[in-house]
């Protein structure tokens, strides 16, 4: 017979698996959406894109493989070299928002009546629809009603077709983006100016820096920051032109005014567009220009956090 | 997969067949159930008359259970490859021709042979191959409209100038009006679509209609000597500085104040232009229509006549109910009622057309008298030749001196799409 002993040993507290990894796996639950939609969204899709353009595909049918054919008649095309010289154009000159951007943040950061209203009125082209802007720049081109044409009429200039002439075009559809963009960087400075040390600037005013110098040694290196985030967006901006010149001249004259993004929605989804390979392949060359884009974000954003 | 796509596909059809004509049978039958009808007739005459005609429907089967989406008409053409898949409705506007073949290939149309028996073939007889592709119907028309030129009667009259008949005439109207500062055409080329216009009507009157729809079936060399002809005549009249400038800044709306000003003195459009230019005042002793003049003596004159129609996707759930409604929409008194209202041509032989339109009454007669006809350069050739010959047309009508340029460019293409 026997009888049960107290027990001796050390029992551990009842602990689920659940307690016990806890956090461990919190942040990657809280994650999950994001990833999950992440990975649903782009990355495959990058994948299928990558897929999709060695394939002969009208998006409906059967898909024929054929290999790099979409690429090779890519090399060919002249429209895609058209888009593709379009799209440099659009990410070198877009730039300038930086610089405008920066120059307006300047000359509104003082304190006089009514710059908040000043403020918000150079902010304003950022917050109407790019669809707006589009509209807008369109009247303001045209070459018989428009306000351009009317001005440079006065001084006895003949009238420019803006939007009409092959040479112009891209370069006119370019300043009607820079008007919000450079919107946009301001704001940015704006708040980047109020975080300027007035320490330092007291310092370098007793040394005696001034004008220009003031602002290249003094300034800027503390707008670093804002200056990164501007690159970034303004950079992002120039790749996705497609609104400004759907609206403006929707892609025309003959295709002059085309970026890659434009030329690939022309391609595969348009009204006359049925060829998804072909599409997915100018996607793809426009992923591998962004992806250079992509590439040096992330690095100077990894040597920002190690030199931290 | 495939082939069972296909085998539904054909089971569908067959009972599809089995049904209508138990409903023919039955003809005056109340049809219940469900109708859902997809339009792209967003402009407001169109919008009202649709709106009116299947209201009528309604009344006569008041147990039917319609329902009626109307889509923008140029957010329409890039919708339907979607909603055809995913949500196809009963009944879906769309255009005849080759335009019909994405859709058509992919079996997402119905045949609707079956619908055109004898009686209706020889009342549509005039669109009836414009709806055959592969010897089968895929929809039916439900109205067209003639393609002509437009333009200020008072100005001509002004200058002591009369309806063209031949090129010389054309052309010596055309300096008359250069001579007082008058451009002889308006036209804007934003949208490429209006260019492709003054192509077919050169092409069709220098090459005749044969030649016109050889080559957009792609069976002409682009870099032929006949295609070099017709962009000769055409360069003629922009070397004399015959169109507006600056055109490619513009649709064909925005190209409309030209003409009511009196800046330009024609148009080279379709019907549906004289609302608009109505609308802006022009009344009809300042607006009236002659037709495209002979180029080349001897070719029979054929116009262009784009044909708008109805279908039934392939996957659509009501069948019987759609076919119900493309009878009645093809029925002889319905055409007439609803192309009254849309100011355009009903298809119906038995029809009769609006006798105060004056447009419509002359369209009738020249298109009755016309040797043949063809749909548009974007509905007679496929999507992707024209995009790219229409672009090149733009591209000719401001430098001219590419053209060599442009032709291999659209031979290229040739050799590839088809």
């Amino acid at each position: 017979m026997t009888t049960a002993l107290p027990q001796t040993e050390y029992d551990p507290p009842k602990s689920s698996w659940w307690r016990r990894n806890q956090i461990g796996i919190s942040p990657w639950l809280f994650l999950a959406p994001g990833i999950l939609f992440f990975a649903f969204y782009v990355i495959f899709p990058i994948f299928q894109s990558f897929n999709v353009s060695f394939y002969d595909w009208d998006g409906l049918g059967d898909a024929e493989f054929v290999g790099v054919e979409n690429y090779q008649e890519l090399y060919w095309d002249d429209a895609f070299y058209t888009s593709l010289w379009n799209n440099l154009l659009w990410l070198v000159l877009y730039l300038l928002a930086i610089p405008g951007g920066l120059f307006i943040a300047l000359f509104l950061n003082q304190t006089v009546t009514g710059i908040r209203l000043y403020k918000s009125l150079f902010f304003f082209p950022f917050v109407i629809s790019q669809v707006v802007v589009g509209l807008v720049f369109t009247w303001f081109y045209d070459p018989t009603f428009g306000l351009l044409n009317s001005i440079i009429g006065t001084f006895g200039m003949g009238p420019i077709n803006v939007l009409g002439d092959e040479n112009y075009v891209t370069y006119g559809i370019i300043l009607a983006g820079l008007w919000p963009q450079t919107a946009y960087c301001m704001i940015l400075y704006l708040t980047g100016l109020n975080a300027v040390d007035p320490e330092q600037v007291e310092a370098a005013r007793l040394d005696g820096a001034k004008g220009a110098r003031m602002l290249w040694y003094v300034i800027l290196p503390q707008l670093k920051p804002a200056t990164f985030i501007a690159f970034v967006v303004t950079i992002i901006g120039a790749l996705r032109s497609f609104d400004l010149i759907s609206i403006m001249t929707n892609g025309g004259p003959f295709g002059e005014s085309r970026v890659l993004s434009f030329y690939m929605f022309e391609v595969a989804l348009s009204e006359y567009g049925f060829r998804m390979g072909y599409g997915a392949a100018i996607a793809v060359v426009l992923f591998l220009i962004m992806l250079i884009f992509i590439a040096y974000f992330l690095w100077s954003m990894y040597q920002e956090e190690r030199t931290r | 997969m495939r082939s069972m796509l296909k085998a539904s596909i054909a089971a569908f059809a067959t009972t599809a067949i089995l049904a209508s004509s138990a409903f023919a049978a039955g003809h005056s039958e109340k049809l219940t159930g469900d109708l859902k009808i997809f339009l792209d007739t967003s402009n407001p005459a169109p919008r009202a008359t649709f709106e009116g005609l299947i209201e009528d429907f309604q009344t006569m089967h008041p147990d039917l259970n319609i329902e009626t989406t109307i889509i923008d008409r140029e957010a329409y053409k890039t919708q339907i490859r979607n909603f055809l898949t995913a949500n196809p409705p009963d009944v879906a506007a769309w255009y005849a021709g080759n335009r019909m073949l994405p859709y058509v290939e992919p079996g997402l149309f119905e045949d609707v042979s079956d619908l055109w028996d004898d009686e209706l073939s020889t009342q549509l007889a005039s669109t009836k191959s414009a709806m055959t592709l592969d010897g089968k119907q895929w929809g039916v028309p439900y109205s067209y409209y003639h393609w002509g030129i437009y333009y200020r009667k008072d100005i001509y009259e002004q200058y002591g100038l009369s309806e063209p008949k031949t090129w010389d005439e054309f052309k010596a109207n055309c300096q008359t009006l250069l001579d007082n500062d008058i451009k002889c055409f308006t036209i804007g080329t934003k949208f490429l679509w209006t260019a492709a216009g003054w192509f077919d009507y050169l092409n069709l009157r220098t090459n005749g209609y044969e030649f016109h729809m050889a080559l957009t079936n792609g069976e002409v060399e682009w870099t032929d000597d006949r295609v070099k002809q017709t962009f000769a005549n055409w360069r003629e009249l922009i070397d004399m500085g015959a169109f507006i400038d600056n055109h490619t800044s513009y649709s064909w709306q925005e190209a409309l104040p030209f003409m009511v000003q009196g800046d330009a003195a024609a148009y080279l459009m379709g019907n549906f232009a004289v609302d608009p230019m109505q609308t802006a005042g022009l009344t009809d002793d300042e607006l009236d229509f002659h037709q495209f003049p002979m180029i080349v003596e001897g070719i029979p004159m054929a116009e262009d006549a784009p044909t708008d129609t109805l279908h039934i996707p392939a996957n659509a759930a009501n069948k019987d109910n759609a076919r119900a409604f493309l009878r009645y929409v093809t029925s002889a008194d319905v055409q007439t009622e609803i192309n009254g209202q849309l100011g355009q041509l009903p298809v119906n032989n038995q029809s009769s057309v609006n006798q105060d339109d004056k447009f419509v009454v002359e369209g009738f007669e020249m298109l009755n008298n016309a040797s043949a006809l063809a749909q548009f350069f974007d509905r007679d050739a496929p999507a992707e030749m024209a995009k790219a010959a229409m672009e090149g047309f733009q591209e000719f009508m401001v430098r001219p001196d590419n053209l060599d340029t442009i032709l291999n460019r659209l031979e290229r293409a040739r050799q590839r799409i088809y």
